[in-house]
């Protein structure tokens, strides 16, 4: 498969090739691997395939699972449910990457160009804690206190009483229309700070040399972003991207936390929509199916994501 | 690594000053707006975690507490155990930490130093691990767990987030590794030291300030996982702290002010860890982001 060398490229490519080859490979290196292979196996490997296989079996977790082919399959295209889940993810997708990372290009550039380089350091690394602060949380524990604040009797309609905007009041997280867009506003909310800190480290790499100098050649702000901070922290961009849209399409504690994918399924996602089927509605194999199908977008998502940066890097190569 | 952020000195101005003047105490003022927005949803729950019920349901979540009320808090750590559950985080996340460590520095010098064969269909295998959905795993895992004995033990989720830790470990490291000195190998290896013994004279003091983020990382990550514990630890006896959170939530004595209570207390040894860590934590992005 072609893929394999696309897969583990960034690493391999900032690894030099040793300077002189070694006549024989030496087997007692594989000892090193056992503990650690032993375990991958155990946790990660049985399962994923078991997880596969049940996926194609009816099962309620006691006595023999039964072997149905690929009927959870056929179910899985003709749910509502699932649709609407996988729906979401493009939902969570633009909460937690899309608009994180352009405002998190947009305020690392600004702390960093503006006020970094204006200010005292210190100014922007104060006001990054801010932003990165929600990062640190537990995400559950995020869920809960907007949950809430989101509350009819929450922070939120407590503020718009206050300013007398009592008829916008809203039980945001109970009606359908507005539960998606409120977890979407937690998400990001929750998400912001990792782009924001991720960049300004990039940056660091950056010569400030380079601003001053376009800064005299008459460069505002908006080119030295373009042609400076843009191309220069794009590795990062890369990493952001993919890390985020990986977390966005396996987000499960803040819907838990918020909503439990309510009401009517409106904030429903497929981690969730998995956890529910296998636990609550105890239908294992169909459970599995939903797990196999979202591990499988995952996978896909990620190769096309590293296959993209290998070859971005590999156009960069002769500069 | 700070130096390179404080500007190159009063030689060099930019031609057009009055109009940065203005604009970038406006940038700030905006910069800074957005920051304390940030923060709003702490103080609104710092402010209930304080506050009567009856001070609540009459007041309005907006009010100044009426008195200094930590019954709240008092509620909920009774109610919670949470001594308790504080100690089953700490016992989980710091035995991964470890344990994750170990198993990613032995794994990546095999892969980083050893270059064993295939090494980069390995370091693939790690790296899709740590990206695979819990969901695909954890049906299984809660199976054997039963089948084991294991069901609601912290040993399972112990030993399951040793192994997902340390996929991203062993891919963060091996390519770490990679780049390892030769001469410092060869000098070891002249002086007839063994691999196990080049692994932990030369190797690991060479690589102790990327184990110590991860270190930090895995801690930090452990602690705020919630599937696997959610569905893994059923009791009091063994849950975590985010769980107990979340296992409470919407139980008849989780009023306002004991949520909010409850939830300041579990966010309180986040909040350390990240002031304790800010250092190693901010050099540990760097070196995730380029690796």
């Amino acid at each position: 498969m072609a893929s394999s060398d696309t897969l583990v490229a960034p690493p391999a490519t900032r690894t030099p090739a040793p300077p002189g080859r070694r006549p024989r490979r030496d087997l007692t290196w594989w000892l090193y691997l056992l503990p650690g292979a032993v375990l991958f196996a155990l946790v990660i490997g049985v399962p994923l395939i078991y997880t596969g296989y049940l996926s194609l079996t009816r099962w309620s977790g006691i006595g023999d699972p039964t072997f149905i082919g690929l009927d959870n399959y056929r179910r899985l295209l003709d749910d509502e449910v699932f649709w609407t889940s996988f729906r979401n993810t493009l939902a969570m997708i633009v909460a937690m990457v899309v608009v994180p990372t352009v405002v998190g290009l947009v305020l690392a550039a600004v702390l960093f160009d503006t006020i970094g380089r204006r200010f005292r350091p210190r100014t922007a690394a104060a006001l990054r804690a801010a932003f990165y602060l929600p990062q640190v949380l537990p995400v559950v524990v995020a869920g809960i206190v907007w949950g809430w604040i989101l509350r009819p009797d929450g922070a939120v309609n407590g503020l718009l009483a206050a300013v007398g905007l009592d008829g916008w009041r809203h039980d945001w997280l109970g009606d359908p229309d507005t539960a998606l867009p409120a977890v979407m506003g937690v998400m990001i909310w929750v998400q912001i700070g990792y782009p924001v800190v991720v960049f300004m480290a990039a940056l660091q790499r950056v010569d400030p040399e380079l601003y001053e100098a376009a800064e005299i050649d008459g460069a505002g702000w908006w080119r030295r972003f373009r042609a400076i901070t843009l191309p220069q922290i794009r590795p990062e961009t890369f990493v952001v991207a993919l890390t985020c849209t990986i977390a966005a399409m396996k987000v499960f504690g803040p819907i838990y936390a918020l909503t439990r994918g309510g009401p009517e399924n409106a904030t429903n996602v497929p981690s969730y929509f998995a956890y529910y089927t296998f636990f609550k509605k105890l239908q294992v194999g169909y459970g599995s199916a939903v797990s196999t199908v979202l591990t499988l977008i995952i996978v896909v998502v990620a190769l096309l994501f590293i296959r993209a940066q290998h070859r971005a890097e590999r156009r960069d190569g002769g500069r | 690594m700070a130096v390179t952020l404080t500007p190159a000195g009063p030689a060099r101005r930019a031609p057009d000053r009055h109009h940065r003047g203005v604009t970038r105490w406006l940038v700030l003022a905006a910069v800074t707006l957005a920051a304390l927005a940030m923060l709003v949803p702490f103080a609104v729950m710092l402010l209930n975690a304080f506050k009567s019920p009856g001070d609540y349901s009459t007041n309005g979540p907006l009010s100044w507490p009426s008195e200094f009320y930590t019954k709240g808090l008092v509620t909920y750590w009774r109610e919670a155990d949470f001594p308790v559950k504080l100690w089953n985080s700490t016992l989980i996340a710091g035995s991964v930490a470890v344990l994750a460590v170990v198993v990613s520095l032995l794994n990546a010098y095999a892969l980083g130093i050893g270059r064993v064969r295939g090494r980069l269909w390995i370091v693939g295998a790690f790296l899709l691990a740590n990206m695979l959905p819990q969901e695909s795993l954890v049906y299984p895992l809660y199976y054997f767990a039963k089948e084991a004995g294991l069901y609601n033990t912290r040993l399972a989720v112990i030993i399951i987030f040793t192994v997902i830790q340390s996929a991203f470990g062993t891919y963060l490291l091996a390519s770490v590794l990679g780049t390892f000195p030769k001469g410092l190998l060869e000098a070891a290896a002249l002086d007839g030291s063994g691999k196990w013994t080049t692994l932990w004279r030369v190797v690991l003091p060479n690589v102790r300030p990327t184990l110590a983020v991860l270190l930090v990382f895995f801690f930090i990550w452990t602690w705020n996982e919630f599937l696997i514990p959610l569905v893994m630890l059923i009791d009091n006896e063994t849950q975590t702290v985010p769980v107990a959170l979340a296992s409470l939530q919407g139980d008849r004595l989780m009023d306002a002010p004991t949520t909010n209570a409850g939830a300041l207390l579990s966010l309180v040894p986040a909040i350390v860890f990240f002031l304790i860590f800010q250092r190693t934590l901010s050099r540990g992005i760097t070196v995730g982001a380029e690796k």
